[in-house]
């Protein structure tokens, strides 16, 4: 358990801007909503204040290092499959599949990630997971329905627990000059990412009239999403003092984070969408399910780990 | 009716080694079906507030009224008592427990050849005792899906016995999908408990269309995006 200075600095850093963000909350509640009349601004500073939770949580896993991140985000994954298998078609005949995912398949991959086996953690959903599954459902004998239930199992484990279980894994890369400061890796990550949900919330508050697209996301908007994604490039290339990139490759690997997050949230609006619900669970206030708040993590972080894997990583 | 706490007849006298152990299984049941359900009461017509109360609900699992009792605040909890089978619970040491130490549950004999009490004479007078009370107006568990099963009579004569006590419909959603029957091991997903809006008998309403008027009243709480079960 150690506190790198550049964590330190980031953590500093992070309880300032929300310190800001509380105040304005606080001043535009007591000068525009002081009866809590304003349903913008009380889900505003329902979001700030999550946020204060979300920052001190991250900031006690980053703290505890390998164990603290690991456990912290199987957590999430957790939630996050819950959320999901809730919203699927599966029946009786799955809950043999769906044991296994959620008791077995689930703690064996973080635990592949937290013992760093590259060789194991990168195929064992998409390989063993994918096909032992649909065995388990077949053998109920239920064939109604049946590509459906299996395809969407297999959809709630890649997007809960897989590409959740790359931001863990970001602790396993060996990047030559920057032993012991993998943690900063993840936080440059979920700042980038994160602070592109902000900005293009804001953006698209104060400027937002084009709409990307109606039929999926009402509330995404052309203008919220491009101040939001140079917004967040800006503030990547502002964090390189933390990571082993440089100013410029900061900036362009932030811009793919940001646009992996972008239509990764605009692919998980399809699917509330589908399944007729507007958030994906209710345990995080202002901000819906725990998927309402990773999707954008969930899609970024797996192309993230293997950039920065190909380019810098030595193993 | 409004409660005081001097109308309360129920559960709050003994402090025994039993009652408190009671009290921490009690914890544990409710802890355990947070966790793997993460229950929401939704208040859709009916406040949280301490009314006496007869909560009747769809029945799809036999943790169902867990669920209820699980989203109440706690002080409504301690004055809840599930309408449950004699039969059923009084199987076994361990059943008994929970059912009659940690639940306090009004235990009816559905079998009317064997009973020595009518069971909306207990109900009744667990009422006048100031308890609030959930019942499951199908009578069995449903296993066909999301259609309510015809009532059984016991609701309307409750609600002549006790014509002004507020029934409450409550919905329990995605209960039967976390643990069909027949298996052990409980899937973690979300289920929610709907409240809605209180009915009482209307004067001289024939039993049947009371009967059809709460079952409607229960299936509109039904979540529009439920997913058939199987």
């Amino acid at each position: 358990m150690t506190v790198s200075p550049d964590l330190a600095t980031l953590l500093v850093g992070l309880c300032g801007v929300l310190l800001v963000a509380s105040a304005v909350g606080w001043v535009l509640a007591w000068r525009m909503s002081p009866d809590g009349e304003n349903p913008v601004i009380e889900n505003l500073n329902a979001r700030i204040n999550a946020w204060w939770v979300m920052i001190i949580l991250m900031g006690l896993a980053l703290i505890f290092g390998r164990t603290g991140v690991t456990i912290l985000f199987a957590l999430c994954a957790f939630a996050a499959l819950r959320e999901f298998v809730t919203l699927t078609d599966t029946r009786r005949a799955d809950h043999w599949a769906l044991l296994v995912a959620f008791f077995v398949v689930m703690p064996v991959q973080f635990w592949l990630v937290w013992t760093g086996w590259y060789g194991m953690y990168s195929i064992f959903i998409p390989v063993y997971a994918f096909l032992l599954l649909p065995i388990l459902s077949a053998l109920r004998g239920d064939a109604g329905d049946f590509l459906g239930r299996i395809a969407q199992t297999q959809w709630a484990l890649m997007v809960c627990v897989f590409c959740v279980s790359h931001v863990p894994a970001l602790l396993n890369l060996d990047i030559p000059g920057y032993t012991g400061r993998n943690v900063l890796l993840i936080a440059f990550l979920v700042v980038v990412v994160q602070g592109s949900d902000v900005a293009q919330y804001i953006w698209g508050k104060l400027l937002g009239r084009t709409k990307i697209a109606p039929n999926l996301s009402p509330s995404k908007t052309l203008e919220g999403f491009v101040g939001g994604a140079l917004s967040a490039t800006l503030i990547g290339a502002g964090l390189s003092w933390m990571t082993p990139f440089t100013p410029l490759q900061a900036a362009g690997i932030s811009l793919v984070i940001v646009l992996m997050g972008f239509f990764g949230g605009l692919v998980m609006s399809a699917i509330k969408r589908d399944r007729g619900v507007k958030d994906w669970g209710h345990l995080i206030a202002g901000h819906g399910g725990f998927i309402d708040r990773l999707d954008s993590v969930i899609f970024s972080a797996p192309i993230f780990f293997h950039i920065v894997r190909y380019f810098w990583s030595t193993t | 009716m409004v409660w005081t706490s001097s109308q309360s007849g129920v559960a709050l006298q003994s402090f025994g080694p039993k009652r408190i152990l009671a009290r921490v299984a009690a914890t544990a049941i409710t802890v355990f079906a947070r966790a793997v359900t993460s229950v929401r009461g939704i208040w859709a017509g009916s406040a949280p507030e301490p009314r006496q109360r007869v909560y009747y609900a769809n029945h799809t699992s036999n943790g169902d009224f867990v669920l209820l009792w699980t989203v109440l605040p706690p002080r409504m909890r301690a004055k809840t008592r599930p309408v449950a089978a004699l039969d059923y619970w009084l199987t076994s040491p361990l059943k008994a427990f929970i059912g009659r130490d940690v639940f306090n549950a009004v235990l009816i004999d559905r079998n009317p050849d064997t009973r020595v009490d009518d069971p909306v004479q207990q109900m009744a007078a667990a009422i006048n005792e100031g308890a609030s009370l959930i019942i499951f107006p199908e009578g069995k568990r449903n296993m066909a899906g999301t259609d309510l099963l015809p009532f059984k009579s016991g609701l309307f004569h409750l609600a002549t016995a006790c014509p002004e006590v507020d029934l409450v419909p409550v919905w329990i959603a995605n209960l039967n999908r976390v643990m069909p029957k027949g298996e052990v091991i409980p899937i973690p997903l979300i289920c929610t408990v709907t409240f809605g809006e209180a009915l009482h008998l209307g004067a001289d309403e024939p039993k049947d269309q009371f009967l059809t008027r709460a079952a409607a009243a229960l299936q509109a709480l039904a979540p529009k995006t439920e997913r058939q079960a199987a």
